[in-house]
């Protein structure tokens, strides 16, 4: 342990899963061909006017009343003023004074000592709607290496940012942080939170103290991170970079660090790109918005449950494991299946488990082994159903019904059209199964020696033998009772 | 009578009549800008062939028995910060003087929709900054009663158009007087609606909450005909009212009994010559007579107007051209192996004249942290002291009468070296910005054989009564038969 306590703050820019712009009603489709989806506003045209798009505020609502924010109803938008290329108005449209929410906090779940689970709230600041900037690209991949070609389809797609107060001390809680505001966002269906496409950014902020010492040090800022594990490896680097300097009795620059990948370490930004003046005043070309009351509980009506409600709920009501609920609450996606899949079935007794097994083991392990999602599955959550159904009527063993689900994962079809094409029906009928297991006793002499002599185990091959003859369509406990019956005459 | 000699009104009466053409009466205007704008230099850009082709086709439909709407055939110079589809629109700047608009301003869509046919581009002070049109980046307009005085400004290409019979209507545009003081120069009448009744979707902004495109014509019933074309809601322009329009026309009665008069004694100081004051005295008494009564009034802060709007014009400015970055559109200056800053510094060192480059460096200075609270805040919170100022005076008065312009036309480049006394020709006019108000400029005397203009300012969105007291004071006096005579003096 170093002498260091870390202290890291977390800025989020996610961007929402609108059809159309924050400003325009050009498609927010960022990843389509090269400025496709622009016009005179997304391109900050000399005469043009933005106009906020509503859909954009119920997502940023829907996000804030999630955090408990305390949300401003009469917020302003004012501009950020900086030159750059792939911002076109040389302003961002922002909040800052009045942003949509103050305060709030996310909850993250941390190993304790004891091998408990400790809750922590990370602190938010605020959260505040604006606009994305376009895209360059320079260099290399043209044939000019000294030009630069700009890509707007992604200039004014709405963002959230969600600032977080300095409230993490280690890289793990940050780790948590995301992964928790991850999952909040996916529920919530913000943001698809693809952060290979940049749909979903951090920036962290680190800064080191001496234990005990109340007093924040020096803050740096590390940008440009790509993935989940950029941000876990920068944090490191830059936590070590500043506990090097802090160990060397040098101090720590307030400045701004990018993310080097190749070379694992951060890099300080240029100083040109440093220290901007943002000159923010109000947006005057839009007027303040206000969020009535009315506005306000539609927004709530279309509140989805969040994830950690969910999951107490999976533990309380159906019985799930701790471990079952969290794995079946990872996504929305998850969830809904496997509820949806329990919803097709009458709830019956232990179907709850039975479906988390189903869901948890077969179905995810297939997809995973695919690299699918949940939506993505060939089967859908009724067709799991009624094979769980068919299961406890006892139309199949559990055996037969995995062979059945993967045929069913390879063509999409139902288990009932399966399982008849395949003759895969229990066979239950005590007369026919009597002269098998006769026939089962008569060829194996010694196995049924043993057993009468005290051998348990023989009874397993014996069982085997049935189920070999029958091709495990048997119904096991039939086959076991019969068996029985006729060992003891 | 020559067509050119005919209101806008008088024209659309022609052509219902048929006794004439709508080719006819374009042919003329074009006919007088051939014999006169050499003299004038009203236009950035004339439009012959796009004027004569439309006309043929508003004749066309009048033949087939259309109805060509309420503006049918009647010609109109537009300030060149309209954008114009696919014509040139340069804000009379070296920056944008190959800027092609891709869309119309509403405004435009609007004239068009009504009949009228856009005839030119008037020219302006550069992006609207200035008062005398002597900062065109391309030729300064001589005032037609004068040719050795300046227009005003900044829609000085407007009221020379207008004056100099090149066009029966023009467009301008009004941030702090630049409809009414070149109006009252020229000897138009010239107005400025309140802000938001007249969408500013395709004007090029200069200071966005100020800003507001307005009717330059020969009398208030054209005033009228016009304001009816362009006022109304656009859902492109968020701080457009949306309300049912009155019908303006309807408003000229001529009655004006009982109609409370305001005069604020603060109008009458701060430089205004003494010509001013009696001309404008003069119209008072004369709407006395028609029936209305003075009433003293009071507006100490009017003072501040003049400072306030020199914090809070230049700083929405500043940030409105930042976009002039030369990297999609207008001029470009950069040589090989220029940074994206050296390219922006020469093209915006290049492109930008003087007083443009002026106060795009007040308006950041105002809003540079640490400057922000003492200006730009400051600025915004005399300007409700100010808008207080009208409230209280509108609660003893209809309308408040003062000098439009403290002088009449001076000589260009007489106050070129002296910007200070360049923006005090504003001084009377800035105030009803700052407030939001209308306010109408009509021909009220002459001095010297230079007009002098009456200011009627209105309350909010009531445009119908400043109508109705200009155009009943316009029927009861001579001023508006006067014509330029388009010589030097």
């Amino acid at each position: 342990m170093t002498k260091y306590e870390t202290v890291i703050g977390m800025e989020v820019h996610a961007e929402l899963l609108t059809e159309s712009k924050q400003f325009c009603g050009c498609a927010n489709e960022p990843m389509a061909a090269p400025n496709t989806h622009v016009c005179p506003v997304c391109l900050g045209f000399p005469g043009s006017l933005p106009v906020l798009n509503g859909k954009s505020v119920d997502l940023s609502l829907r996000t804030v009343l999630a955090f408990g924010s305390k949300i401003n109803t009469d917020c302003i938008f004012e501009r950020k003023n900086y030159f750059y290329p792939d911002l076109p108005k040389a302003y961002q449209i922002s909040q800052r004074l009045l942003p949509l929410g103050e305060g709030g906090f996310v909850e993250i779940e941390m190993p304790g000592e004891d091998g408990t689970t400790q809750l922590k709230r990370v602190g938010l600041h605020d959260v505040h709607m604006e606009e994305d900037t376009g895209k360059s690209q320079h260099g290399q991949e043209l044939s000019d290496a000294d030009s630069s070609l700009i890509d707007y389809n992604r200039s004014g797609v709405p963002l959230l940012e969600i600032v977080s107060s300095p409230d993490m001390r280690s890289v793990e809680e940050a780790e948590s942080y995301m992964n928790t505001l991850r999952q909040m966002l996916l529920y919530l269906e913000v943001s698809d939170c693809k952060m290979e496409q940049g749909r979903l950014r951090f920036e962290a902020s680190v800064s080191l103290r001496p234990h005990g010492q109340e007093e924040f040090g020096t803050r740096v800022e590390v940008k440009n991170l790509n993935s989940m594990k950029a941000v876990r490896d920068s944090l490191r680097a830059e936590i070590a970079r500043q506990t090097q300097l802090l160990d060397s009795g040098a101090t720590v620059t307030q400045q701004t660090m990018l993310w080097d990948e190749v070379s694992g370490t951060t890099q300080p930004m240029r100083s040109k790109e440093q220290a901007h003046d943002y000159r923010y005043f109000p947006e005057p070309d839009l007027v303040p918005l206000q969020i009535d009351e009315a506005w306000l509980a539609r927004v709530r009506d279309s509140m989805p449950e969040l994830p950690r409600v969910r999951r107490e709920r999976f533990q309380s009501a159906l019985g799930l494991s701790p471990y079952d609920a969290a794995l079946l609450t990872t996504t929305r996606d998850i969830a809904d299946y496997y509820e949806a899949t329990l919803q097709s079935l009458d709830k019956a007794d232990g179907a709850a488990k039975t479906v988390s097994n189903w869901v948890a083991n077969e179905l995810l392990g297939r997809l995973n082994a695919e690299n699918k999602t949940v939506v993505e599955s060939p089967v859908a959550p009724a067709q799991l159903g009624e094979l769980v159904k068919l299961i406890g009527d006892g139309t199949i063993s559990g055996k037969i019904a995995k062979e059945v689900f993967d045929a069913m994962f390879e063509s999409g079809r139902d288990a009932k059209s399966i399982i008849e094409e395949r003759g895969l029906t229990q066979m239950s009928d005590s007369g026919e199964l009597e002269a098998i297991c006769r026939r089962v006793i008569a060829a194996n002499p010694k196995a049924v020696e043993d057993y009468k002599g005290g051998k348990e185990k023989s009874f397993g091959a014996l069982v085997g033998g049935v189920m070999k003859e029958t091709k495990g369509r048997a119904n096991p406990a039939l086959v076991n009772e019969l068996l029985k019956k006729q060992l003891s005459q | 009578m020559s067509l050119i000699e005919l209101s806008a009104y008088q024209l659309t009466q022609q052509i219902k009549n048929k006794k004439s053409s709508c080719r006819e009466i374009v042919d003329e205007f074009l006919e007088r800008i051939d014999d006169v704008e050499e003299r004038v230099k009203a236009f950035v850009t004339v439009l012959p062939e796009e004027a004569r082709r439309r006309a043929d086709l508003l004749d066309k439909r009048l033949q087939s028995g259309e109805d060509i709407g309420p503006l049918g055939g009647v010609p109109v110079a537009v300030k060149d910060l309209l954008c114009t589809r696919g014509l040139r629109t340069t804000c009379s700047s070296r920056m944008l003087e190959n800027f092609v608009a891709p869309y119309d301003a509403h405004v435009v869509e609007r004239l068009a929709a009504d009949g009228a046919i856009t005839i030119g581009k008037a020219n302006m002070d550069e992006f609207a900054m200035g008062s005398s049109t002597e900062n065109s980046a391309f030729f300064p307009t001589r005032n037609p009663w004068d040719l050795g005085r300046v227009p005003g400004g900044s829609s000085g290409g407007s009221t020379a158009a207008v004056a100099a019979l090149e066009a029966p209507l023009a467009l301008g545009s009004d941030t702090g007087g630049s409809i009414r003081q070149p109006a009252a120069y020229c000897g138009c009448v010239g107005m400025k609606p309140t802000y938001g009744l007249v969408s500013r979707y395709g004007l090029i902004a200069f200071a966005s909450s100020l800003d507001q495109i307005g009717p330059v014509t020969n009398d208030v019933r054209d005033a009228a005909l016009l304001l009816q074309t362009i006022a109304g809601h656009d859902r492109r322009d968020t701080t457009s009212i949306n309300r049912p329009l009155p019908d303006y026309l309807s408003a000229l009665t001529g009655d004006i009994k009982g109609l409370r008069v305001g005069v604020p004694r603060e109008f009458f100081a701060q430089g205004v010559e003494g010509y001013v004051s009696d001309a404008v005295r003069k119209a008072i008494d004369k709407l006395c007579e028609l029936g209305a009564e003075a009433v003293e009034v009071s507006m100490p802060t009017t003072e501040y107007a003049l400072a306030t709007y020199y914090i809070i014009a230049p700083s929405e400015a500043s940030s409105n051209l930042a976009r002039y970055d030369g990297v999609q559109y207008g001029l470009r200056r950069h040589e090989p192996g220029d940074d994206i800053i050296a390219m922006l510094s020469k093209t915006r060192a290049a492109g930008f004249g003087h007083e443009v480059q002026h106060r795009i460096l007040i308006g950041t200075h105002a809003l540079s942290s640490g400057f922000y609270d003492a200006y730009y805040s400051k600025a915004q919170k005399v300007r409700t002291l100010i808008r207080r100022d009208f409230e209280k005076a509108f609660e003893q008065c209809d309308v408040l009468a003062t000098p439009t312009a403290p002088t009449v036309a001076f000589e260009l480049g007489a106050k070129t070296d002296d910007p200070f006394a360049m923006k005090l020709a504003d001084v009377c006019t800035i105030p009803v910005n700052m407030a939001g108000l209308p306010a109408i400029s009509l021909p009220c005397g002459l001095h010297d054989g230079l007009p002098i203009g009456l200011q009627l300012i209105g309350n909010l969105l009531d445009e119908s009564t400043i109508l109705r007291a200009a155009h009943a004071y316009e029927q009861a006096t001579e001023w508006h038969k006067q014509r330029a005579e388009l010589t030097k003096k």
